[in-house]
């Protein structure tokens, strides 16, 4: 199954816009999403899970997707996070 | 019966809603094992319910406002209370343990809240009080009681409330509110303001009405007195009819000459214009004989917004205010805000003193960027009607030449671009730090046009902090140093031939109305509420008798007699407005 380590490169981190960009994704596949930082690992589909992980700035990140459509969802989320979510800074 | 400060006039007498911010007791019940099921459904329900109440109040936000921002929250909020991490835990919780929804809930809540304790990043944090809003809603639904929203109401209500945010009173917006009592609060906070621009009646500052009034409760609001009265008697209960009766045929009277314009009994015209934050209010300012927006803050923008507001977020909001508004002019000022309201999304450090800080013009000289972006936006605006640019807390001319070098670098800007615009718009100074007053002749110079800010004015020159409850006493409109510094600036920007206008509550406030006519000033700017009255004051005295009563008042020695002077005078001279 896909995995795939990347980093936060948007100032603000994942914080709630950023996580919501995220989880708005996540939804539109049936795939499974788990993105852990650490030791924490959160559900790509949750909004509270993403920001718990308390990913600033720089922070790395392993996301592992899993299910039919996963390939797809990894790239478009891969995507999502080196756009630093449309932030323009 | 209670005092408070009156601070948005007129009387309204109805039932109190309490808006209680206290979290709901919340207590453990056991579920019989066949009613889980039904449990479940319950918590359910009440996640759909939140869902749509949700959904209405981020419609009414971005139609109200114009703004994405805010709707923005909402969208937040909305992702939380779909979140399987919170609603799979709650409804576990209801089957495994066999309790209540509302315990299982709480016990979620309490999970994630200290979940955020521990994160580092501020930001984040935050989203704390997110997840504690959502979780509120949700468990009001489940009590089935009505939201503590301000909109959406069935019969009219005065909001009795500890504090109001500005959300608050956004979401209050031309609802069923119709008056409100706060604990806390001062004449210039935001609600007294927003009160006063959607003309309900409000008193605040009475300390602890939020401990013995409950929702259901008689209750009158005298905003002209500061006074609450809580279960009535029937004679007070007759009195205050009564009074509201006359306070109602006082306006409706005075709402027949709304087209009259401010002249004087001997022709000397003011300009009456209105300060406004919201858009949708222009065609009401405009009915109730407003000649113009003298002041269109901009603040809103950037407040509780996720992201920083874009240039053709500006453009949009500007373009419709300056069509709405057309023929006639409008102020927009520029960002006003202190590094404290965008730190978390430009990373600026906390200030030992924000009022004395990096705010306002500073601001946005220091971020230029953000500046420029506001300019352009409001030159490509200024093809759609006519706008007047106002830079805020400009403290000497070195600022307000920076200020100016930059707008004329982003005309030059738009120029290239092919981009058309008002080359002329007319660019003011907001005067209301004491600097700017006792420079006033340079300021008018490079200036079109000054507009005196009273709130910042009084509280720089007299150096109190008007949020600030143990030294509001010293906030004093009619001391002899800002009535000195109001005539310096004036006599400064008629020397050079431009207008000076005021924009501060105090051009609303009928008691200074004479003085600051005597004192020849051009334009005021001011809350709807106070626009028929102050007119009305004006048609019916010559100037020589404003100058008069202005002089007079500068001759004594302290902001009491001017007070009590002043007081005598407009009494005599307007005993239904006093």
């Amino acid at each position: 199954m896909p995995k795939q380590t990347v980093f936060i490169k948007n100032k603000l981190g994942l914080h709630a816009r950023a996580a919501s960009q995220i989880v708005n994704l996540a939804n539109k596949y049936t795939s499974e999403i788990t993105i852990q930082k650490g030791d924490v690992t959160a559900n790509g589909k949750s909004l509270l899970g993403i920001l718990t992980l308390d990913a600033p700035l720089g922070s790395e990140l392993l996301v592992d997707v899993n299910g039919s459509d996963a390939q797809e969802l990894l790239t478009k989320l891969i995507e999502l996070i080196e756009d630093k979510f449309g932030e323009k800074n | 019966m209670l005092k408070g400060v009156g601070v948005s006039p007129g009387i309204s007498i109805g039932k109190a809603f309490l808006l209680d911010r206290r979290k709901i007791k919340v207590e453990k019940f056991t579920i019989a094992g066949d009613m889980v099921e039904e449990e479940v459904a319950r918590f359910m329900d009440a996640l759909q319910k939140s869902r749509e109440q949700l959904l209405q109040v981020k419609e009414k936000l971005t139609h109200d406002l114009g703004d994405q921002g805010h709707a923005h929250i909402v969208d937040v909020h909305i992702l939380i209370l779909e979140d399987e991490m919170l609603v799979n835990e709650a409804i576990n919780i209801v089957r495994e343990e066999r309790v209540n929804a509302e315990w299982a809930l709480r016990k979620v809540l309490t999970r994630f809240a200290n979940i955020f304790d521990q994160i580092e990043d501020p930001y984040m944090k935050e989203r704390k009080s997110d997840i504690e809003h959502v979780g509120q809603r949700i468990l009001h639904n489940l009590v089935g009681e009505k939201m503590r929203s301000l909109d959406g109401f069935e019969e009219d209500v005065i909001v009795v409330a500890h504090d109001l945010s500005p959300a608050d009173t956004a979401q209050m917006h031309r609802g069923r509110v119709i008056g409100f009592a706060t604990d806390l609060g001062a004449r210039t906070s935001h609600t007294a303001i927003m009160a006063r621009s959607l003309e309900i009646p409000a008193v605040v500052g009475l300390e602890n009405i939020c401990t013995f009034v409950k929702t259901g409760d008689p209750i009158i609001i005298d905003g002209t007195d500061g006074v609450v009265i809580v279960k009535p008697t029937p004679e007070e209960f007759r009195d205050y009819l009564e009074k509201q009766r006359r306070f109602k045929y006082v306006i409706q009277e005075l709402l027949k000459y709304t087209d009259q314009p401010a002249e004087t009994l001997d022709g000397y015209k003011i300009e009456i214009m209105a300060n406004i934050e919201f858009l949708d209010d222009i065609p009401h300012v405009l009915s109730r004989g407003a000649e113009g927006i003298g002041l269109y803050r901009t603040e809103f923008f950037y407040m509780n917004s996720p992201k920083l507001p874009t240039e053709e977020d500006h453009f949009r909001v500007y373009k419709r205010l300056a069509e709405q508004v057309s023929p006639r002019q409008a102020t927009i000022r520029t960002l006003d805000l202190g590094g404290d309201k965008i730190e978390s999304k430009l990373h600026v450090m906390d200030e030992p003193n924000p009022v004395l800080g990096l705010r306002a013009i500073r601001f946005s000289l220091k971020h230029s960027d953000l500046f420029r972006l506001q300019l352009r936006a409001i030159l490509r605006a200024s093809a759609y009607g006519k706008l007047r640019i106002m830079y805020p807390m400009i403290s000497g001319i070195e600022e307000l030449q920076q200020a100016n070098l930059i707008l004329a670098e982003v005309k030059d800007e738009l120029s290239s671009e092919g981009i058309y615009f008002d080359e002329d718009i007319p660019v003011g100074v907001m005067i209301e730090i004491p600097s700017a007053s006792i420079t006033a002749d340079l300021l008018a110079k490079e200036a079109d046009f000054f507009s005196i800010g009273t709130n910042d004015l009084i509280q720089y020159s007299i150096a109190i902090d008007r949020g600030n409850e143990h030294v509001a006493y010293l906030y004093e409109p009619l001391h002899p140093a800002v009535l000195r510094l109001i005539k310096r600036t004036v006599e400064a920007g008629h020397s050079e031939g431009i207008p000076v206008g005021m924009c501060g509550e105090m051009a609303g406030d009928p008691l200074s109305t004479l003085i600051l006519l005597g004192l020849e000033l051009d334009e005021f700017s001011m809350n709807t509420a106070s626009i028929p009255i102050i007119k009305q004051i004006v048609r019916s005295v010559r100037l020589e008798q404003a100058t008069e009563l202005a002089y007079k008042a500068m001759s004594f020695s302290t902001a009491k007699e001017i007070e009590e002077f002043v007081l005598r005078e407009m009494s005599s001279k307007f005993p239904e407005f006093f």
